[in-house]
Protein backbone atom coordinates (compact mmCIF):
# COMPACT_ATOMS: atom_id res chain seq x y z
CA UNK A 1 0.00 0.00 0.00
CA UNK A 2 2.36 2.76 -1.37
CA UNK A 3 -0.96 5.53 -1.30
CA UNK A 4 -2.18 7.46 1.08
CA UNK A 5 0.69 7.30 3.33
CA UNK A 6 0.63 9.78 5.59
CA UNK A 7 3.52 10.22 8.01
CA UNK A 8 2.55 12.54 11.29
CA UNK A 9 5.53 13.47 13.76
CA UNK A 10 4.99 15.31 16.99
CA UNK A 11 8.10 16.78 18.89
CA UNK A 12 8.26 19.74 20.79
CA UNK A 13 9.33 23.41 19.51
CA UNK A 14 12.04 24.09 22.37
CA UNK A 15 14.40 22.56 24.63
CA UNK A 16 16.31 23.07 27.95
CA UNK A 17 20.26 21.81 26.98
CA UNK A 18 20.55 17.77 27.99
CA UNK A 19 16.43 17.48 27.91
CA UNK A 20 15.23 14.45 26.78
CA UNK A 21 12.06 15.03 24.98
CA UNK A 22 8.98 12.55 23.94
CA UNK A 23 8.60 12.21 20.39
CA UNK A 24 5.35 10.71 18.98
CA UNK A 25 5.12 9.52 15.21
CA UNK A 26 2.38 7.72 13.68
CA UNK A 27 2.03 6.56 10.01
CA UNK A 28 -0.97 5.85 8.09
CA UNK A 29 -0.51 2.26 6.61
CA UNK A 30 -2.65 -0.72 6.41
CA UNK A 31 0.32 -3.15 7.57
CA UNK A 32 -1.24 -6.30 5.81
CA UNK A 33 -0.19 -8.78 7.52
CA UNK A 34 -0.05 -11.41 5.15
CA UNK A 35 -2.63 -13.71 7.02
CA UNK A 36 -5.60 -12.29 6.43
CA UNK A 37 -7.91 -13.86 3.30
CA UNK A 38 -9.50 -11.34 0.63
CA UNK A 39 -13.14 -11.59 -0.29
CA UNK A 40 -12.08 -14.38 -3.25
CA UNK A 41 -10.59 -16.72 0.14
CA UNK A 42 -7.02 -16.04 -1.17
CA UNK A 43 -4.69 -14.73 1.27
CA UNK A 44 -3.79 -11.20 0.89
CA UNK A 45 -0.20 -10.79 0.30
CA UNK A 46 2.34 -9.56 3.13
CA UNK A 47 2.58 -5.48 2.92
CA UNK A 48 4.35 -3.97 5.68
CA UNK A 49 6.53 -0.98 7.34
CA UNK A 50 8.83 -2.99 8.59
CA UNK A 51 11.12 -0.55 9.50
CA UNK A 52 11.86 3.02 11.10
CA UNK A 53 14.48 4.54 11.77
CA UNK A 54 15.29 8.50 13.82
CA UNK A 55 18.66 10.56 13.33
CA UNK A 56 19.10 13.93 14.65
CA UNK A 57 21.83 15.76 12.98
CA UNK A 58 22.71 12.96 11.12
CA UNK A 59 23.39 10.67 14.54
CA UNK A 60 21.30 7.56 14.86
CA UNK A 61 18.61 8.23 17.74
CA UNK A 62 16.27 5.39 17.86
CA UNK A 63 15.01 2.74 15.02
CA UNK A 64 12.77 -0.16 15.18
CA UNK A 65 12.24 -3.33 13.36
CA UNK A 66 8.49 -4.29 13.20
CA UNK A 67 6.84 -7.62 12.49
CA UNK A 68 3.02 -7.82 10.87
CA UNK A 69 1.84 -8.29 14.69
CA UNK A 70 2.36 -4.26 14.68
CA UNK A 71 -1.14 -2.71 14.39
CA UNK A 72 -2.59 -0.81 11.47
CA UNK A 73 -1.49 2.61 11.57
CA UNK A 74 1.47 2.13 13.40
CA UNK A 75 2.06 4.61 16.08
CA UNK A 76 5.28 4.91 18.60
CA UNK A 77 6.74 6.54 21.17
CA UNK A 78 9.84 7.25 22.54
CA UNK A 79 12.65 9.64 23.91
CA UNK A 80 15.49 11.55 22.57
CA UNK A 81 18.18 14.00 24.58
CA UNK A 82 18.71 17.07 23.24
CA UNK A 83 22.08 18.78 23.78
CA UNK A 84 21.96 21.16 20.43
CA UNK A 85 19.72 23.28 18.30
CA UNK A 86 18.74 20.75 15.67
CA UNK A 87 16.76 18.58 13.30
CA UNK A 88 15.40 15.16 13.85
CA UNK A 89 14.74 12.90 10.12
CA UNK A 90 12.43 10.17 10.70
CA UNK A 91 11.76 7.28 7.71
CA UNK A 92 9.71 4.12 7.16
CA UNK A 93 10.74 1.52 5.14
CA UNK A 94 7.91 -0.61 3.43
CA UNK A 95 7.75 -3.67 2.35
CA UNK A 96 7.88 -2.78 -1.39
CA UNK A 97 10.92 -0.59 -1.46
CA UNK A 98 9.03 2.53 -0.75
CA UNK A 99 10.99 5.04 1.86
CA UNK A 100 8.54 7.81 3.85
CA UNK A 101 9.73 10.54 5.72
CA UNK A 102 9.38 13.32 7.79
CA UNK A 103 11.45 16.20 9.91
CA UNK A 104 11.25 18.04 12.57
CA UNK A 105 13.29 21.11 14.00
CA UNK A 106 13.93 21.87 17.51
CA UNK A 107 15.52 24.85 19.26
CA UNK A 108 17.47 24.78 22.46
CA UNK A 109 17.62 27.78 24.59
CA UNK B 1 -8.32 -55.78 57.07
CA UNK B 2 -11.48 -53.98 57.81
CA UNK B 3 -13.61 -53.41 55.07
CA UNK B 4 -12.96 -49.67 56.14
CA UNK B 5 -9.63 -49.85 55.13
CA UNK B 6 -10.07 -52.21 52.08
CA UNK B 7 -12.06 -49.40 51.05
CA UNK B 8 -9.33 -46.86 51.58
CA UNK B 9 -7.13 -48.44 50.06
CA UNK B 10 -9.32 -48.56 46.64
CA UNK B 11 -9.84 -45.28 46.85
CA UNK B 12 -6.43 -44.61 47.51
CA UNK B 13 -5.60 -46.56 44.20
CA UNK B 14 -8.53 -45.25 42.46
CA UNK B 15 -7.35 -42.09 42.92
CA UNK B 16 -4.02 -42.82 41.36
CA UNK B 17 -5.05 -43.99 38.37
CA UNK B 18 -7.31 -41.27 37.93
CA UNK B 19 -4.27 -38.92 38.77
CA UNK B 20 -2.18 -40.60 35.75
CA UNK B 21 -5.14 -40.66 33.37
CA UNK B 22 -5.56 -36.77 34.23
CA UNK B 23 -1.78 -36.39 33.68
CA UNK B 24 -2.08 -38.32 30.22
CA UNK B 25 -4.50 -35.91 28.95
CA UNK B 26 -3.08 -33.20 29.97
CA UNK B 27 0.09 -34.28 27.95
CA UNK B 28 -2.29 -34.68 24.98
CA UNK B 29 -3.48 -31.36 25.04
CA UNK B 30 0.40 -30.03 24.96
CA UNK B 31 0.66 -32.19 21.83
CA UNK B 32 -2.18 -31.00 20.23
CA UNK B 33 -1.17 -27.41 20.78
CA UNK B 34 1.66 -27.21 19.67
CA UNK B 35 0.15 -28.18 16.25
CA UNK B 36 -2.09 -25.45 15.71
CA UNK B 37 -0.13 -22.32 13.72
CA UNK B 38 -0.01 -20.21 16.90
CA UNK B 39 3.45 -19.75 18.24
CA UNK B 40 4.09 -21.14 21.60
CA UNK B 41 6.68 -20.92 24.52
CA UNK B 42 9.59 -22.70 22.81
CA UNK B 43 8.69 -20.71 19.45
CA UNK B 44 9.49 -17.64 21.48
CA UNK B 45 12.56 -18.95 23.00
CA UNK B 46 13.78 -20.31 19.83
CA UNK B 47 13.12 -16.67 18.21
CA UNK B 48 14.94 -15.54 21.50
CA UNK B 49 18.11 -17.70 20.81
CA UNK B 50 17.90 -16.41 17.03
CA UNK B 51 18.60 -12.83 18.03
CA UNK B 52 20.63 -12.82 21.06
CA UNK B 53 22.46 -16.08 20.81
CA UNK B 54 23.14 -18.88 23.85
CA UNK B 55 23.17 -15.59 26.19
CA UNK B 56 21.10 -16.61 29.73
CA UNK B 57 18.69 -13.97 30.41
CA UNK B 58 18.28 -12.62 33.39
CA UNK B 59 14.79 -11.39 35.09
CA UNK B 60 14.32 -7.91 35.77
CA UNK B 61 15.08 -4.13 35.07
CA UNK B 62 12.09 -4.12 32.19
CA UNK B 63 8.79 -2.81 33.30
CA UNK B 64 5.86 -3.22 31.08
CA UNK B 65 3.20 -0.71 30.13
CA UNK B 66 0.13 -3.10 29.23
CA UNK B 67 -3.20 -3.19 29.61
CA UNK B 68 -4.74 -6.23 31.46
CA UNK B 69 -7.23 -6.99 29.45
CA UNK B 70 -7.75 -5.82 25.61
CA UNK B 71 -10.84 -5.43 24.58
CA UNK B 72 -9.84 -5.18 21.31
CA UNK B 73 -6.70 -7.54 20.05
CA UNK B 74 -6.62 -5.54 16.85
CA UNK B 75 -4.72 -2.43 18.83
CA UNK B 76 -3.38 -3.47 21.88
CA UNK B 77 -1.10 -0.19 23.29
CA UNK B 78 2.15 -1.56 24.43
CA UNK B 79 4.98 0.07 26.22
CA UNK B 80 8.39 -1.09 27.57
CA UNK B 81 10.85 0.92 29.99
CA UNK B 82 14.56 -0.63 30.92
CA UNK B 83 16.30 0.68 34.23
CA UNK B 84 19.56 2.39 33.03
CA UNK B 85 21.42 5.53 32.96
CA UNK B 86 22.04 5.33 28.99
CA UNK B 87 25.48 7.30 28.93
CA UNK B 88 28.13 6.11 26.04
CA UNK B 89 29.45 3.25 28.13
CA UNK B 90 26.29 2.13 29.67
CA UNK B 91 23.11 1.79 27.72
CA UNK B 92 20.31 -0.32 26.97
CA UNK B 93 21.05 -1.53 22.84
CA UNK B 94 17.99 -3.11 21.88
CA UNK B 95 14.76 -4.40 23.23
CA UNK B 96 12.89 -7.52 21.64
CA UNK B 97 8.77 -8.05 22.12
CA UNK B 98 7.75 -10.98 21.75
CA UNK B 99 3.53 -12.12 22.00
CA UNK B 100 3.96 -16.23 22.27
CA UNK B 101 -0.15 -16.70 21.19
CA UNK B 102 0.25 -15.08 17.89
CA UNK B 103 0.99 -17.04 14.56
CA UNK B 104 4.46 -15.42 14.28
CA UNK B 105 5.72 -14.74 17.94
CA UNK B 106 8.03 -11.48 17.16
CA UNK B 107 6.19 -8.20 17.34
CA UNK B 108 9.38 -5.44 17.46
CA UNK B 109 12.59 -5.21 18.08
CA UNK B 110 14.12 -1.69 19.56
CA UNK B 111 17.10 -0.11 18.97
CA UNK B 112 18.21 2.72 21.70
CA UNK B 113 21.80 4.54 21.43
CA UNK B 114 22.61 7.20 24.04
CA UNK B 115 21.17 9.61 22.52
CA UNK B 116 18.08 8.16 23.35
CA UNK B 117 18.59 9.60 26.45
CA UNK B 118 15.62 7.31 28.15
CA UNK B 119 15.18 3.69 27.30
CA UNK B 120 11.81 3.62 26.96
CA UNK B 121 9.36 3.24 23.67
CA UNK B 122 5.49 2.30 23.02
CA UNK B 123 3.90 1.09 19.83
CA UNK B 124 0.64 -0.78 19.34
CA UNK B 125 0.08 -4.27 18.49
CA UNK B 126 -2.01 -7.53 17.20
CA UNK B 127 -2.98 -9.71 19.75
CA UNK B 128 -4.60 -12.58 18.50
CA UNK B 129 -5.89 -14.20 21.53
CA UNK B 130 -5.08 -14.07 25.66
CA UNK B 131 -1.30 -14.57 26.21
CA UNK B 132 2.14 -13.58 27.59
CA UNK B 133 4.05 -10.86 26.52
CA UNK B 134 8.05 -11.33 26.78
CA UNK B 135 10.44 -8.51 26.34
CA UNK B 136 13.87 -9.60 26.23
CA UNK B 137 16.13 -6.55 26.59
CA UNK B 138 20.37 -6.48 25.50
CA UNK B 139 22.55 -4.07 27.59
CA UNK B 140 25.76 -2.66 26.19
CA UNK B 141 27.93 -4.61 28.40
CA UNK B 142 26.34 -8.32 27.04
CA UNK B 143 24.06 -8.74 29.55
CA UNK B 144 20.39 -9.78 28.84
CA UNK B 145 17.16 -9.14 30.91
CA UNK B 146 13.78 -10.60 30.43
CA UNK B 147 10.15 -9.99 31.69
CA UNK B 148 6.92 -10.97 31.03
CA UNK B 149 3.52 -10.39 31.81
CA UNK B 150 0.16 -11.81 30.60
CA UNK B 151 -2.56 -9.46 28.31
CA UNK B 152 -6.61 -11.09 27.99
CA UNK B 153 -7.91 -10.47 25.21
CA UNK B 154 -11.26 -10.40 24.20
CA UNK B 155 -11.87 -10.01 20.27
CA UNK B 156 -8.71 -11.71 18.68
CA UNK B 157 -6.81 -9.11 16.26
CA UNK B 158 -5.19 -11.71 13.04
CA UNK B 159 -8.10 -11.73 10.85
CA UNK B 160 -8.34 -15.67 10.95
Amino acid sequence: MANNVKPRVRVQKTATKGEVVEIKTLISHNMESGRRKGKDGKLVPRSIINKFTVTFNGKPVFSSDWAPSISANPYMSFFAKVNESGEFAFKWMDDDGSVYDSTAKITVA
Amino acid sequence: MSTKQALSALTRREALLLAAGATMVVAGGVVLKSGTAHADTKMVDDAIMKLIGAKKPVEGKITFDLPQIAENGNTVPVGVTVESPMTADNYVKSVHLFADGNPAPEVASLHFTPLSGKASAATRMRLAKTQNIVAVAEMSDGSVFRAQQEVKVTIGGCGG
